[in-house]
């Protein structure tokens, strides 16, 4: 509406600390979002990289951290799902564990072709998720209850397939790469000119289109700084990881971005425009903030519900794909542990409430790094396993607690 | 009785009982387009279980439903709001963690293909608010959660009359709200009426119907008492309508008034 194209520099300057400003005011308010995600991951990567210059920071370590964060980021970004609705899946992690003893079974013990394979372990999880799904929205079973039967029967289930003490081992080229395999060099600069000028060219036409409609709009100066934020990223990203980080480079070289980086931002984007852009979306929030009024809006809450958990079980199947490609096949312990727990811990770090209704896709990318991090960096600490336990605890107690207090923050400000 | 010769909406006869309670006995109302008609009552009287019936969350057991002079069946929400009417209730089911044009359009969003149709909701949104001269809202894209009780309000009822629709009913709208809040509500109440709609306030507060309505309907457990003209009637008779049903040869035959307290 007042915004015109050519604005003098100065209201420009104004738009870009209004903007600020309000951010700001944001975070006052109790709207953190990602702020202690990005603050943590950052603080940690410094902490550790001056206590292990040498094994922490190295770019070798970088891509073997990306891979290792991989499946907990994927289960998380499923898990949103359902946190959204302000329910739990505990039985996630054992879903990606018997998601990739199908895969594993099919490929090694039948011969399986690798896209039927992939098929019948995220079909696995679209089962799992929808029986769950309609006991919790149906039956109205607490979540809480039935996921933590699920995740019983699951480990029971992957036992039973995998054998006590046994491993099944996966020699399928397809799946091996997706947690071994870089970029070439160049890729990797086309992928960062794909990502940057994408958001650029969204923000932008976005933008236009408000303009159009009369509608006010961000200034072009604040989303041009957003690009270039992203732009610097990229580079330094791109940078690092298309140098050589082989032991012995003249054997075999090793450089370029990690291939599970452009996967998970296709399904970063997918997942982000169907909750941000869709009606089912717009429902999955409604659901979570306030059950009554969706109700009453004529939305058909069961079914959200069952959908929401039918995705989150098979974004878990999926993550169980990255276990067998990362660990080069499934034992009776894959996504059992703490893996569940990493989850929860990434998407409640990222930003995502406990309590419902608040949440994006993109935070369990974020806190997930940050868990990978601490996973990754005290090993090279400390050879005390007992200490990393507790660590990653005090971690997920301290982003719950930035989540509870968030909401008190933002009812008494009325933000 | 107001004698205007359309009503918009009109019940006649309306019972309506949960097993063996009898909770609206032979009930009526008119709503005119234009005016603001308050449907009063102690508490338990029946008015909110008569709204439900009206906004076909569940169907009456007899009587009859006319709307703009046809007989109709509402037996379901959804039809309810097909012929034009809604219903602002008392918790007002908003969500909290949605801004103001997602609770507005929320269940009925424009889309455009597979995506949502953000900029064409939030013009109407602020077209509505425009129409109804609210200027209290900072910005339609603020979350609910930052709102006071009388924006939520607000909004609550921008939602009902974002459908062309025709009769808009609220259940105490301003029960929780202060003074300055109440004023705001009540002119924006006025307004709906000026602009065309059939509004059906239910109050408890008198200076509130005083203030706002054309025409007062009194329950008086579970029976009509009158629908009277709220020009031509003192407060003293409306008071004694909603406490004994009766006012002087307004209201109940005395017979009735003292079976119903029987
Ligand atoms: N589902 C139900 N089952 C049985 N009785 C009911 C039910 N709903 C309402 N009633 C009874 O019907 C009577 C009228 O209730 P209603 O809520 O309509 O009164 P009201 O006029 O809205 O009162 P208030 O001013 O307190 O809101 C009450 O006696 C109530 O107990
Ligand atoms: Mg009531």
């Amino acid at each position: 509406m007042s915004t015109a194209t050519a604005v003098p520099s100065d209201t420009q300057d104004q738009a870009v600390a209004g903007a600020f400003r309000g951010y700001l005011d944001r975070v006052r308010g109790g709207d953190v979002g990602s702020l202690p995600a990005v603050l943590g991951f950052v603080a940690l990567v410094i902490f550790f990289s001056a206590m292990r210059p040498d094994s922490f920071a190295s770019t070798r370590n970088a891509a073997n951290l990306l891979n290792q964060a991989a499946p907990v980021i994927f289960i998380a970004m499923g898990l949103i799902f359902v946190l959204l609705l302000g329910e739990i899946d505990l039985a996630a992690g054992y879903t990606s564990g018997v998601g990739a003893a199908v895969l594993v079974v099919l490929l090694t013990e039948h011969g399986v072709a690798w896209p039927l394979a992939v098929l019948a372990c995220v079909a696995t999880g679209l089962v799992i998720g929808t029986v769950m799904g309609a006991l919790v929205a149906r039956l109205q079973i607490p979540s809480f209850v039935v996921t933590l039967a699920w995740f019983l029967g699951l480990q029971g289930v992957l036992l039973l397939v995998v054998g006590e003490g046994g491993t099944i081992s996966l020699s399928d080229e397809t799946i091996l790469s997706i947690l071994n395999k870089n970029l070439s060099p160049a890729l990797g600069w086309v992928l960062s000119l794909l990502v940057v000028g994408g958001y650029a060219a969204g923000a932008f036409l976005g933008s236009a289109r408000r303009r159009r409609a009369g509608l006010p709009v961000v200034s072009p100066a604040v989303i041009g700084l957003k690009v270039a934020g992203l732009a610097a990223i990229m580079v330094a990203v791109t940078l690092v990881f298309n140098a050589e980080r082989a032991v012995n480079p003249a054997i075999r070289s090793l450089r370029g971005i990690p291939l599970i980086v452009p996967v998970t931002l296709v399904f970063l984007l997918v997942l982000t425009f169907l909750l941000g852009r869709t009606g089912f979306g717009r429902h999955v929030y409604a659901v979570g903030g306030n059950p009554e009024a969706a109700r009453r809006a004529g939305i058909n809450v069961p079914m959200v519900k069952i959908a929401c958990f039918a995705i989150g079980s098979m974004m878990a199947a999926f993550a169980g794909i990255l276990f067998a490609s990362y660990s080069n096949g499934v034992s009776p312990t894959t996504g059992g542990s703490s893996t569940l727990l990493y989850a929860v811990g990434a998407a409640v770090i990222g930003g995502t409430s406990l309590f419902g209704g608040k949440g994006r896709v993109i935070d369990a990318i974020l806190g997930g790094l940050v868990v990978a991090v601490i996973q990754n960096g005290l090993p090279l600490i400390t050879q005390k396993s007992g200490i990393q336990f507790i660590v990653t605890g005090a971690v997920l107690l301290l982003a719950a607690s930035v989540d509870a207090l968030s909401r008190r923050r933002a009812a008494s400000t009325g933000q | 009785m107001t004698e205007d010769p359309a009503p918009v909406l009109r019940l006649r006869g309306i019972n309506k009982s949960f097993g063996a309670v009898h909770v609206l006995k032979d009930v009526g109302l008119d709503a005119w387009a234009g005016k603001v008609t308050a449907l009063v009552g102690d508490n338990g009287a029946g008015k909110s279980t008569f709204v439900k019936g009206i906004a076909g969350i569940y169907g009456f057991d007899s009587g009859e439903y006319l709307f703009e002079g046809r007989p109709v069946s509402v037996s379901h929400p959804k039809q309810a709001a097909e012929l034009g009417i809604e219903v602002v209730y008392q918790d007002l089911a908003l969500c909290d963690n949605l801004d103001v044009v997602q609770n507005m359009f929320l269940g009925r969003e424009i889309r455009s293909g597979l995506t949502l149709d953000e900029n064409s909701m939030e013009r109407r949104a602020e077209e509505t608010l425009r129409g109804l001269s609210v200027r209290t809202l900072k910005s339609v894209r603020q979350k609910v959660s930052s709102l006071s009780g009388g924006q939520r309000q607000t909004v609550a009822i921008a939602k009902a009359v974002l459908w062309n629709s025709k009769v808009v009913i609220l259940d105490e709208p301003t029960a929780a709200l202060g003074v300055a809040q109440t004023e705001q509500v009540l002119s924006l109440v006025r307004r709906l009426a000026d602009n065309g709609l059939a509004v059906v306030l239910i109050s408890h507060n008198m200076n509130d119907v005083l203030q706002v309505a054309d025409s007062v309907c009194a329950l008086y457990l579970g029976r009509t008492a009158a629908q009277v003209d709220a020009g031509s009637t003192s407060t003293t008779q409306i008071v004694e309508l909603i406490t004994s049903g009766r006012s002087g040869d307004l209201g109940l035959p005395p017979t009735l008034a003292q079976e119903a307290v029987a």
